[in-house]
């Protein structure tokens, strides 16, 4: 068990530190072929199927640039305002590891086919009125290829340390990776957590407008490095960073960097030095716990890999590929906000959500704007927190809320009935209509019985009906509750309103 | 031929070249069982005090002379050089047969995959024989820094065939193969040719694939044909050479006409430049006295003879000392006893953690001049030495190909002796690895530009051992090396009356029974 580290209140911290950032993010290509070789790259295969000499390294293996990969670079590269590179080569990033075939990783070092870019990010202004944009600037962005992946069997933690054996799996080596690597981003003040977070889901939503990447955090095709470091106010020497790796959901990113933050100041407060290392990073707990420490024995020899030749993309081919971008995101969001009629406070709650796409296919579905909005960011935003699943992971489908939200519109199934549709959905009993049908969920369509259970209700509650009569039409909520118990349930609210207004009035 | 016995005797089979045995089996005078088998006989007889092989593959090659009588007899024909055996280098990946590159670290490991080459020489029908010794990872100029002991020159079993790859030459001059295939990463074709009176070729850099061969120094190696003729060397290279997809460095060009080269042999015209700088001081005498001859024979051909200066050559081996280790460095950490080959365990630990396990299976399975360079090669790609050391020889090897393009704006080849000396005595140079760079002094500044070369046997030296001529063009442009080659070859064959490797004392036979 680690020791946990003493941290500071936050928002002390922030008084009296200015935090600093560098966001390193590796994002996995869905090219489907390997980097350096033709091995397929699909995820969750039998282990080991899906390698050949190259991705194992096997002695006399050589490799051959993916230009697929490439392509999918240079239009990231352009899509986050970078420079294209002329002409730029791999390199040999030496070192050992276990997971690694050729005890080398195929990189770009100080080549990198992207550089000098930016991504402008939107997040809620200080007093939360509103939206402002924070940019960040890209360094570069770069190639590299992936490494396997470790099991170690017989210990109980999983760990190296303990196991009986280890058992590797080569699957995911040479899986192409670009790697987006961000100038030290200042002048967030207290919302760098935030800012990183908002970074990480702009470049999560470009990267899936690319159509490059399956930008599936969970799955760790999207996966974070993020570096902290504090300067004392007033201060303008950068302090010593730690690296905190592998974060790989949004919040996790948010809560990792406010934890290190305050676990910085606690250090520097006592007078102690921040150590260079890298840091792990404990969901469950909300915790970083010392990882390596940075040192001479991270002298990676980089020299040109000489197994490739340079990449030379032609200005043609890069102009061309300049002209398969998506809309860029913000310009996309102000469009789509215009189009659905959203307040700026609304589609914040929408871009939050990670809901942009499904929202624009429930109203190509046919629910209007308003409605698609209220159930994805709502309940089922909701549920899906609540089980820790991705929002495009529930289970249900933007036809499936579409359908939903007609049946309301129609008039069939009121607000409280049609989350039961929903359970039924989820739980898989087919589709809203079938659902609503098997377990009988239906408004009452006559008025007769309606009409009686409002007579009956208004006589019941006499006290209350007197209030509405005498012009407190707020009152009427009580006897509208009255109708729907009533009624188990089965009623149109606002029929019955109505028709107690008329009763009243 | 100086042959005492019968048109089709073993013996006799075993004299002939590549291209001699290829039409006798395309006509059907000879199967391609008998060439092998034969190959096979000789190898039983003499390797034991050659020890060109590390492993012979008589079923392996036995079955593919059958095929390739079969494919004869079906009227298919694949190549010109079909059925003729060939044997090849160990650092040549072969798929079922044990592959070591001379090293310990690999012992018992057999290939799940073909090299290119491989590929290529199964497809064109040449049964191989075996694999050949080495340096260990090409290392070395002397094959005694192979793992599984030296190999030993045919003109004098206790004088070395050169390296990297005196196996292979060795195999060809002791008449084990006709054909065999060498890598070159600085002279390892070239050197042990010229001292084993063989021809060797290292084609343009990217002409043969590296796919496959284990990697020494991946920007420098080269792999190419050993033989004894230069004709048989042109016909091998058509079909090892090439574009190869697997192989990113590999060139996108048909091989220019090595063959049509090699049997026109024609230099009226050609201007023939000498580079002073790797010609005269520090040679044996008897090695400049046969270049100087070779000169004059190709004057009386018709070509003109110019001198040229290539003043950054004599720099070419100290970077050449810097690349290859920083590169080997690198291209040799994949040995780490966890995939693949030996795993040693260290000396009494019970429960060793991966990096101790690597630390013994390294310790036990490089050899000294592996380590040597690897030290090396890590020291100078290390931060604050790169551009010191890694960055300071690639501007060298910068400077050595523009000399080469402004000699080849005054010459169309540039030629000089293959190596300063003839063959040394085995144990000689061992202690004193400088004086063991050195034979690599001529050879050398080919592989840091990439341009092809040639070595062609060109006489005797006062010591009764063979030396070699190097030839060397322009990339791309290995048709002039067989262009030259065939001419000299021609005049030197005229001079001599038979084959230079016909003069070599004879091998002691040892009985064999099959
Ligand atoms: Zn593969």
């Amino acid at each position: 068990m680690s020791v946990l580290d003493a941290v500071v209140d936050y928002d002390d911290a922030i008084a009296r530190y200015d935090p600093v950032m560098g966001l390193e993010v590796h994002v996995e290509l869905n090219t489907e072929t390997k980097m350096f070789c033709g091995c397929a790259t699909g995820f969750g295969a039998e282990p080991n199927s899906q390698v050949c000499p190259v991705c194992l390294g096997l002695p006399g293996a050589l490799p051959v640039v993916n230009a697929a990969a490439v392509k999918s670079a240079i239009r990231i590269g352009l899509a986050l305002n970078c420079s294209i590179a002329p002409w730029c080569r791999f390199a040999r990033k030496n070192y050992f590891y276990p997971d690694m075939t050729k005890n080398f990783q195929t990189s770009q070092y100080d080549e990198p086919i992207a550089f000098d870019g930016y991504l402008d990010v939107e997040i809620p202004t200080a007093n939360g009125d509103g939206t402002e944009i924070f940019r960040v600037e890209i360094e570069r962005a770069h190639m590299e290829e992936d490494s396997g992946k470790s099991l170690h069997v017989g210990g109980s933690t999983g760990r190296i340390q303990g196991a009986e054996y280890s058992l590797v799996d080569y699957n995911r080596a040479g899986v192409p990776l670009i790697e987006i690597v961000t100038r030290p981003v200042r002048g967030a003040g207290e919302r760098a957590p935030e800012v990183a977070k908002a970074y990480v889901a702009a470049l999560r939503d470009l990267l899936k407008a690319l159509g490059v990447s399956d930008v599936r955090m969970e799955q760790g095709s999207v996966r974070c490095d993020a570096n902290v470091s504090l300067m004392p106010r007033g201060e303008d020497e950068l302090g010593t960073r730690t690296e905190t790796k592998n974060v790989n959901s949004l919040r996790s990113i948010e809560r990792a960097i406010r934890y290190e933050i305050s676990r910085h100041a606690a250090v520097l407060d006592s007078g102690a030095a921040i150590q260079q290392e890298t840091r792990h990073w404990h969901e469950d707990t909300g915790v970083t716990t010392s990882g390596r420490p940075k040192s001479d024995a991270d002298d990676y020899r980089y020299f040109p890999e000489p197994d490739l030749v340079p990449v030379a993309p032609s200005s043609e081919y890069v102009e061309q590929l300049r002209g398969t971008l998506p809309e860029p995101p913000d310009q996309r969001r102000k469009r789509l906000q215009k189009d659905w009629g959203y307040t700026d406070l609304e589609m914040r709650d929408v871009l939050n959500a990670g809901a942009t796409e499904l929202i624009e296919q429930t109203v190509a579905d046919g629910a209007s704007p308003a409605a698609a909005r209220k159930w994805w960011t709502g309940e089922i935003s909701r549920r899906a927190n609540a089980e820790g699943r991705a929002i495009d992971d529930s289970g249900v489908t933007p036809a499936h809320i579409a359908e939903l939200s007609g049946l309301v519109a129609s008039g069939r199934l009121n607000d409280a009935m049609a989350r039961q549709v929903l359970d039924g959905v989820l739980a898989g009993e087919g589709t809203p209509t079938q659902v609503a049908d098997a377990r009988g969920l239906a408004l009452a369509q006559d008025d007769g019985a309606l009409e009686a259970a409002v007579d009956k209700v208004i006589a019941a509650n006499e006290a209350v009906a007197a209030k509405v009569r005498e012009g407190k039409l707020n009152a009427a909520g009580a006897l509208i509750g009255g109708v729907m118990k009533e009624m188990r349930g089965q009623a149109d609210a606002a029929r019955a309103r109505e028709l107690i207004l008329a009763r009243l009035t | 031929m100086s042959s005492p016995s019968s048109p089709s005797s073993p013996h006799d089979i075993v004299r002939r070249g590549a291209a001699e045995l290829g039409a006798a089996i395309a006509d059907g005078s000879l199967s391609s069982v008998e060439v092998t088998q034969a190959h096979l006989d000789r190898i039983a007889e003499v390797d034991d005090a050659v020890h060109a092989f590390l492993h012979v593959d008589a079923e392996g090659a036995l079955a593919a002379a059958r095929a390739a009588d079969e494919a004869r007899a079906a009227g298919e024909s694949r190549s010109p050089l079909a059925g003729v055996p060939i044997a090849v280098k160990d650092i040549v990946a072969t798929k079922g047969l044990p592959t070591t590159a001379g090293s310990r670290i690999l012992q018992g490991w057999i290939p799940p995959y073909d090299a290119t080459i491989t590929t290529r020489l199964r497809a064109a029908g040449l049964p191989i024989l075996g694999k050949t010794n080495m340096d260990e990872f090409a290392m070395g100029s002397s094959t005694e820094h192979s793992a599984y002991g030296p190999t030993h020159n045919p003109w004098d079993l206790d004088r070395i065939p050169g390296g990297s790859g005196g196996g292979s030459s060795a195999a060809v001059a002791a008449f084990e193969a006709p054909l065999a295939i060498g890598t070159d990463t600085g002279g390892s074709i070239r050197q042990p040719a010229a001292v084993t009176g063989t021809v060797g070729t290292k084609p343009t850099y990217g002409g043969v694939s590296r796919y496959g061969l284990i990697a020494l120094a991946s920007s420098l190696d080269q792999a190419g044909p050993c033989t004894r003729s230069v004709l048989d060397a042109a016909l091998l290279h058509e079909i090892i050479g090439g574009h190869d997809e697997m192989d990113s460095t590999s060139i996108d060009a048909p091989v220019p006409g090595v063959v049509e080269a090699a049997r026109r042999g024609d230099v009226s015209g050609l201007r023939i430049g000498v580079v002073d700088e790797i010609s005269g001081e520090g040679f044996q005498s008897g090695v400049r006295a046969r270049f100087e001859e070779s000169l004059k024979l190709l004057e009386a051909r018709g070509a003109e003879i110019v001198h040229v200066a290539c003043p950054s050559f004599v720099k070419g081996l100290a970077a050449y000392y810097l690349i290859l280790p920083s590169e080997a460095s690198s291209n040799l950490a994949k040995f780490d006893a966890m995939r693949y080959g030996l795993r040693v365990g260290p000396q009494g630990v019970d429960s060793p953690s991966a990096e101790q396990v690597m630390a013994a299976t390294r310790d036990a399975g490089f050899g000294e001049e592996v380590k040597r360079r690897i030290i090396l090669g890590t020291y100078a790609l290390s931060a604050g030495y790169y551009d010191a050391y890694y960055g300071q020889a690639q501007k060298v090897r910068t400077l050595i190909a523009r000399d080469f393009a402004a000699a080849f704006e005054q010459a169309d080849v540039l030629v000089t002796p293959t190596a300063p000396t003839t063959a040394f005595k085995l144990g000689e140079k061992l202690e004193d690895p400088m004086a063991m760079y050195l034979n690599d002094v001529a050879t050398i500044p080919a592989n840091l530009a990439g341009v092809p070369g040639m070595s062609i046997p060109n006489g005797l030296a006062e010591d009764g051992l063979p030396s070699g001529f190097q030839i060397l063009a322009p990339a791309t442009r290995d048709d002039r090396l067989y262009e030259v080659g065939a001419a000299l070859e021609a005049a030197l064959l005229e001079q001599w009356g038979a084959p230079i490797l016909d003069q070599a004392p004879a091998l002691p036979v040892r009985e064999v029974t099959r």
